[in-house]
């Protein structure tokens, strides 16, 4: 299957594991991505609130190139791995779409460079939305061959990926489950993470430090509550946040928390069978080896037999079967 | 052919139409341009439905010896029955009095004066070219069979079947479950008086099992409705219980000595078991246990017989053989009473239904609360021993949220008040209600919220963003954490309860709209049932002889259930007592020579009043089922079929009237707006 692909800035530079994981497991799932020629930065989450319209065009002009450069043919699909970078080309594309004076102005623009864009010519997608819906759970579950047994995983999906939830989402805005499947297809044991989708700070790092360790230590603790072995997540910032500042929190706040932070194209790339350094293993800050050693070849059998409850405890409700 | 003589009346309406309209304007130039097609007199009247109104009319009639009348005024929808009434009394067939809405598509949606005489003359015209070709027409009478259907026996199914069933007549009342009483029987106490529900219901529960004048038919649903109002046709399946009703002594000792223990999602809400052989509650009406094929080791597995092998009665009550029985009733006319369905909770992962044990739904903790319930009445937490010291009470949780529905599910408020209450009693614990807008209307409704303020209950106004067991501040390890924007202080807050109450939303039952269709009515957007008038008639559907009462109308608490159950009830008894009913002859027929039997009109008619003659290969209507509605007549590729009333003669000769005007030729510039 071909993609169009927008690497973004992060995957150049310190998201390069995530770059390099995402490229080796396209392999084995039988993905092509074709990259973006000459694109340029999304705006990240500051440019919109200094100035929207200049925002938006920096946006469409890598729209404009993608639709230009035809990259799969008449799908014309754009697959974008950062968070960031998904969101603001998904809302530059809608928003263009639903408001005809911004599609008027941003094309003003972009015909400057001898650009144009019509809203809706290309398909916005984020990496973890094709891997589960166009791929499948299964269809993953059959590559695994070396799974993940015996790892506890916190799934991580940040607030971009999902929102804003007026706009068309693939997963549920409030409490997204595709991370949690996908997780759970590779062998992994999955944590039924509450901050699933709380911010992780963002770039307040750089503008409100107290602020921003504040929010990355409620994620950090709620993993460490909940046993998490690794948070697995699917956004640069969000992996830069709770790994590089792990050790701030830990000075600011007086803890010691440990806890290895890997992208879920590398998780993948484990249980697929490829080797680490394909992967961009190690270029964690917190190194990821510990938790990595605990995987087991067996599914380890229940340690504590479930123990009946006792009579007087009330039925849970029951839930709809997980697929 | 005797000459037409037309009267045409132009009304005032007070303001209403006089307002916008040159009424004296429009009169003057309808008796003097409409002279050529037969008008002989026209007049303006300040209120031309008013006695003396009427009696200007019939006046003209018998002086001018008018054959004909045209009514410019309202919609037909409000005073057409008035005029028809009038013209009836001075001895013209009420079919020959035509009405021409200046209101409603006249004066109530134009400002420009000039514009709207204009129109009004236009449609005037048009009136009096099409009743010059209207026929006259008799009512058609059909019967009244006296038996009712009602179905669904909740509160205001059992109201109505009793109400007609007291009055003398038979009724069937069917219900799905096993036993009547629907979710009143669920819940322990009601608001606003805190009398318990099982205390009023089960004496009127009795009253129905027991009615000489009622059958009453559990575990059943309808397949299938024929027939029209007055003399319905109705196809009902009754599910085997696997309990003979004629032996069972409702001892319940089968029930005791089954080894089978399932979670009841039915009854108990998912909270409390049932055994295989079960029956509701202990006052289930009927009293027989029946049988949950899906779960008896029986049915499965082909032993076990316990229930059989421990029954005293002589003959033994349990029948494993036993089947469904397909019954077919006649009846007059129909009330549906088929309730609501609970808001699925789990459709909102961030309050934690079903993740986070200590979060209930309304309806598990109206059984927690229930003495019969799970827990004897006991306020406990998941894990059955114990008692919450902080409580939380979500409100509008699927309600008045354009995700789910947009609508409010009235109840609500009512019923968190009344948990908030119930808490305190049980366990005197800390209840925080967190609400979007306190709605406590109707009769000592308020007085109760002010009550519970007194308790001293905690209100935040201000939406849940998530209920979550993440802790994050001092104080939180260990509880539930309700997050909300406090909207009164303007600030975020997070209360850590022990326990979450989800006061969930009502819904239209998940097969409303099968149900809908299988006795010919409507669903609105909101998958309720639609009825006649929102206001004026709440009670009657656009379907002849189908009623509908309760909460399958609309979100509805007990004492409107109870309302809409009675009044459904008297407008039967009243169709019943005068044993025929005239119907509007307004009808579509069909030519049969025309009909090429291509059966495009099968499947359209939202009445199903078409039939299909194999044998002569044409297409039937039946008359006392067909609405009117046209649907057909416009379908029919051959033109086979016609409206009375509703003829393409009467339509042309109307069309030709209104565009005898020269509207469009620039005189009047707004004129595009006009609808043609």
């Amino acid at each position: 299957m071909k993609y169009g692909y927008y690497p973004g800035c992060s995957l150049e530079r310190n998201a390069i594991a995530y770059q390099q994981s995402t490229m080796a497991i396209a392999k084995p799932l039988g993905i092509e991505f074709i990259e973006v020629e000459d694109w340029n930065c999304c705006g990240a989450t500051e440019y919109f609130a200094i100035d929207a319209l200049a925002a938006y065009a920096l946006v469409g002009r890598n729209l404009a190139l993608a639709s230009q450069q035809k990259l799969n043919g008449d799908r014309n699909q754009l697959v974008a791995p950062c968070s960031a970078c998904f969101l603001n080309l998904y809302k530059t594309d809608h928003y263009m779409a639903e408001d005809n004076k911004l599609n008027a102005n941003v094309n003003e623009a972009l015909a400057a460079g001898g650009l144009h864009y019509d809203p809706g010519t290309v398909k916005v997608r984020h990496l973890l939305d094709i891997i589960v819906n166009d791929i499948g759970y299964e269809a993953i579950a059959e590559r695994v061959t070396k799974p993940l047994f015996n790892l506890r995983v916190a799934p991580y999906y940040g607030c971009m990926i999902v929102r804003p939830a007026s706009i068309e989402s693939f997963d549920n805005p409030e409490y997204p489950t595709s991370l949690d499947k996908l997780t759970h297809s590779l062998g992994a044991e999955v944590v039924d993470f509450p901050l699933k989708a709380h911010c992780c700070g963002g770039h307040m790092t750089q503008i409100s430090e107290n602020t921003a360790l504040e929010l990355i230590r409620r994620l950090l603790k709620n993993a460490a509550d909940y046993d998490a072995d690794m948070i697995v997540t699917l956004c640069p910032m969000c992996q830069l946040n709770l790994d590089a500042y792990q050790e701030n929190v830990n000075k600011h706040f007086g803890t010691n928390f440990h806890i290895p932070v890997l992208y879920f194209t590398q998780l993948m790339g484990l249980a697929f069978g490829l080797s680490a350094n394909n992967l961009g293993l190690g270029k964690e800050f917190i190194n990821a080896k510990p938790a990595l050693d605990k995987i087991s070849s067996e599914p380890l059998k229940k340690q504590r037999r479930k123990k009946r409850p006792p009579k007087e405890t009330l039925p849970m409700p029951t839930m709809p079967e997980e697929s | 052919m005797t000459e037409e003589r037309i009267g045409v009346y132009v009304c005032h309406c007070g303001t209403n139409i006089a307002g916008t309209v040159d009424v004296e304007e429009v009169s003057k130039w309808a008796g003097e341009k409409l002279k050529k097609d037969g008008v002989v007199v026209s007049r303006d009247y300040k209120f031309m439905c008013s006695s003396l109104g009427q009696e200007l009319i019939q006046a003209d009639i018998k002086e001018k010896s008018l054959n004909r009348v045209v009514v410019a005024a309202c919609s037909p929808h409000l005073h057409e029955k008035t005029f028809r009434t009038a013209c009836q009394k001075a001895d013209i067939n009420p079919y020959l009095c035509e009405m021409v809405s200046i209101r409603e598509q006249v004066s109530w949606v134009h400002t420009d004066k000039r514009v709207a005489t204009e129109k009004a003359k236009a449609l005037i015209s048009g009136g009096v070219l099409r009743v010059a070709k209207d026929e006259p027409l008799e009512a058609i009478h059909v019967p009244i069979n006296p038996a009712t259907l009602i179905v669904g026996a909740g509160i205001a199914g059992i109201q109505a079947a009793l109400e007609i069933a007291d009055s003398g007549f038979p009724v069937y009342l069917v219900e799905r479950d096993s036993s009547i009483g629907g979710h009143m029987a669920q819940f322990d106490k009601t608001f606003p008086t805190l009398d318990c529900a099982a205390c009023i219901l089960t004496p009127k529960m009795v009253d129905a099992g027991d009615h000489p004048n009622i059958t009453l038919l559990t575990l059943s649903e309808i397949e299938q409705v024929d027939g029209y109002v007055g003399n319905f046709t109705v196809t009902i399946r009754k599910g085997a219980r696997y309990v003979k009703e004629d032996v069972c002594t409702g001892c319940g000792i089968c029930i005791e000595k089954c080894p089978i223990k399932v979670i009841d999602t039915n009854f108990e809400a998912g909270l409390g078991y049932r055994k295989a052989i079960y029956r509701n509650f202990p006052q289930a009406i009927p009293k027989y246990p029946a049988i949950d094929t899906e779960h008896c080791t029986y049915f499965l597995h082909g032993k076990c017989k316990a229930c059989q092998l421990f029954c005293p009665t002589q003959p033994n009550s349990i029948d494993f053989e036993q089947q469904d029985e397909v019954i077919q009733i006649e009846v007059g006319n129909i009330i549906l009473a088929t309730g609501y369905d609970l808001f699925n909770s789990r459709r909102i992962p961030q309050y934690g239904y079903g993740r986070l044990a200590n979060v209930f739904t309304s309806l598990e903790f109206e059984r927690m609360c229930n003495a019969a319930g799970p827990t004897e009445g006991k306020v406990f937490l998941r894990d059955g021993i114990t008692q919450p010291k902080t409580v939380g009470i979500i409100h509008c949780v699927g309600s008045r949220d354009k995700h789910y529905n947009n609508y409010c599910s009235v109840i609500c408020c009512m019923q968190s008040l009344k948990f908030a209450h119930l808490v305190k009693e049980h366990t005197g614990a800390e209840v925080y209600e967190f609400y979007i807008d306190m709605r406590t209307a109707f009769k000592d409704y308020d007085e109760f919220y002010q009550r519970v303020l007194q308790e001293g209950v905690h209100f935040i106004r201000g939406r849940v963003a998530e209920v979550t067991d993440a802790a994050r501040l001092p104080g939180e390890e260990g509880k539930l954490i309700i997050q909300a924007e406090d909207t009164l202080i303007g600030k975020q807050r997070r209360i850590p309860v022990d326990m979450v109450i989800l006061s969930a939303g009502l819904e239209p039952r998940a097969d409303s709209e099968e149900v809908a269709k299988k006795f010919g009515i409507s669903c609105s957007s909101n998958g309720f049932f639609i009825e006649k008038h929102p206001k004026l008639d709440p009670i009657s559907t656009l379907t002849e002889g189908i009623f509908i009462a309760g909460a399958c109308q609309g979100p509805k608490d007990i004492p409107a259930s109870v309302t809409q159950g009675a009044a459904a009830a008297a407008r039967v008894l009243g169709r019943i007592q005068s044993k025929e009913l005239a119907l509007e002859p307004i009808r579509a027929s069909v030519i049969e020579e025309r009909c090429s039997g291509c059966r495009i009109c099968n499947d359209l008619c939202p009445f199903n009043a078409i039939t299909f003659n194999e044998e002569l290969n044409v297409t039937n209507i039946n008359q006392a089922l067909c609405q009117g509605c046209g649907t057909c007549v416009a379908a029919c590729p051959s033109g086979a079929i016609s409206g009375t009333q509703f003829s393409d003669e009467q339509i042309l000769a109307q069309l030709d009237g209104i565009l005898s005007l020269p509207i469009n030729s620039g005189k009047v510039k707004t004129l595009e707006s006009v609808p043609a």
